[in-house]
């Protein structure tokens, strides 16, 4: 129900101290109180979250999908940018 | 009606278990007649969560009831086999949702209550209603933040929102005074230190209405003339329909379980 005075707000959730806010989904809130209750009662309901951040929609510049040869194909041939040569220790954790 | 219902022998504690669970009872299924009806999904996701967080603290206190009755009755016997007059909860729970300003006025109005009621009575000397009050207490202190909010913006939103919250407001005052009448039974539970007055908690109370209608730019009522009956089984027109709805299926399939 997209009206002027409910605009899209997207929704991050942290679900564990140490973790990065991950994007979960969005919502229609009038404002940023009203869309962090709303995140918390659509998106945390069983427990996942520990934070949230909510951010405007409009507020996101995204890529261009019709680029994406320019953005991203280069990326593919270059393996040897994978950390793949040594190993991470254990105790690093989350990385 | 193809059963019965129930007696409960309604001991002073029994008596006032019984009165908080339906309290929490009716008020959960009025949110619950708004799944797939809300005015946007985030808001039929809220209430619902409201109802579930209320229908929870409904069941612990009609365990507890039936636990300290000692009768043979359960939660789902208290719940399913009393009829109108045999319920207890407050007249300003069992009223019905109205518009959306309505329904949330309601919640306001009783939110502020609760959580005051369930933060005191965490001290209270009968350690499962305390245990109760402190997850109960969260959940409150979450739907008045969430009421209130809406609250503020009917008052502060447009025209037409603010007329309609003004008069749900006016509504629904005089429904409110019940919420802190005492009877002899709770006052022997408070001087014990089971119960709390919930006397003391109304100037609290009116200073959380008063600033919230403050920034909704909304007035309080100025009568004091209140409605009272609930506590005693007198209820308004509106609980038989509310139960013959919520307790249709254990009157037609006595025992039926999912």
């Amino acid at each position: 129900m997209a009206t002027p005075n409910t605009p899209l707000w997207e929704v991050f959730i942290r679900s564990r101290n140490g973790l990065a806010h991950k994007h979960v989904g969005s919502l229609h809130a009038s404002d940023a109180t009203m869309a962090l209750q709303a995140a918390r009662d659509i998106y945390t309901r069983r427990g996942e979250g520990l934070s949230i951040w909510v951010v405007p929609s409009s507020a996101i510049t995204a890529s261009d999908p019709a680029e994406k040869g320019m953005m991203f194909e280069p990326a593919e041939s270059k393996i040897y940018r994978h950390p793949t040569f040594y190993e991470v220790p254990e105790d690093v954790g989350h990385m | 009606m193809a059963i019965s219902n129930i007696e409960v022998a309604e001991t002073p504690l029994v008596l006032y278990a019984l009165r908080r669970a339906d309290d929490a009872l009716v008020l959960g299924h009025r949110l619950s007649e708004w799944c797939g009806h809300a005015p946007m999904l985030e808001e039929d996701m809220a209430l619902s969560n409201i109802a579930l967080d209320l229908i929870g603290q409904a069941r612990e206190l009609y365990s507890y009831a039936a636990k300290v009755e000692d009768k043979g009755n359960d939660e789902d016997k208290l719940a399913y086999l009393r009829d109108v007059r045999q319920y207890r909860n407050l007249l300003l729970v069992e009223q019905p949702n109205g518009d959306f300003a309505q329904t949330l006025v309601r919640q306001f109005f009783y939110s502020a209550f609760a959580d005051l009621y369930w933060r005191a009575m965490m001290t209270s000397r009968d350690t499962t209603l305390a245990a109760i009050a402190a997850r109960s207490e969260k959940e409150s202190a979450y739907h008045l933040r969430h009421a209130s909010e809406w609250i503020i913006r009917f008052g502060d939103g447009t025209e037409e929102s603010h007329k309609r919250a003004q008069v749900a407001i006016d509504h629904l005052w005089a429904f409110t005074g019940e919420m802190f009448a005492v009877d002899d039974g709770e006052r022997a539970l408070i001087h014990a230190g089971v119960a709390i007055d919930p006397g003391t908690l109304r100037g609290r109370w009116l200073t959380t209405l008063s600033e919230v209608a403050s920034e909704a730019m909304l007035t309080l009522p100025q009568n004091d003339w209140m409605q009272q009956g609930g506590r005693s089984g007198r209820h308004s027109e509106h609980l038989g329909h509310l139960l013959s709805e919520l307790q249709s299926m254990q009157r037609t399939f006595p025992g039926l379980t999912w």
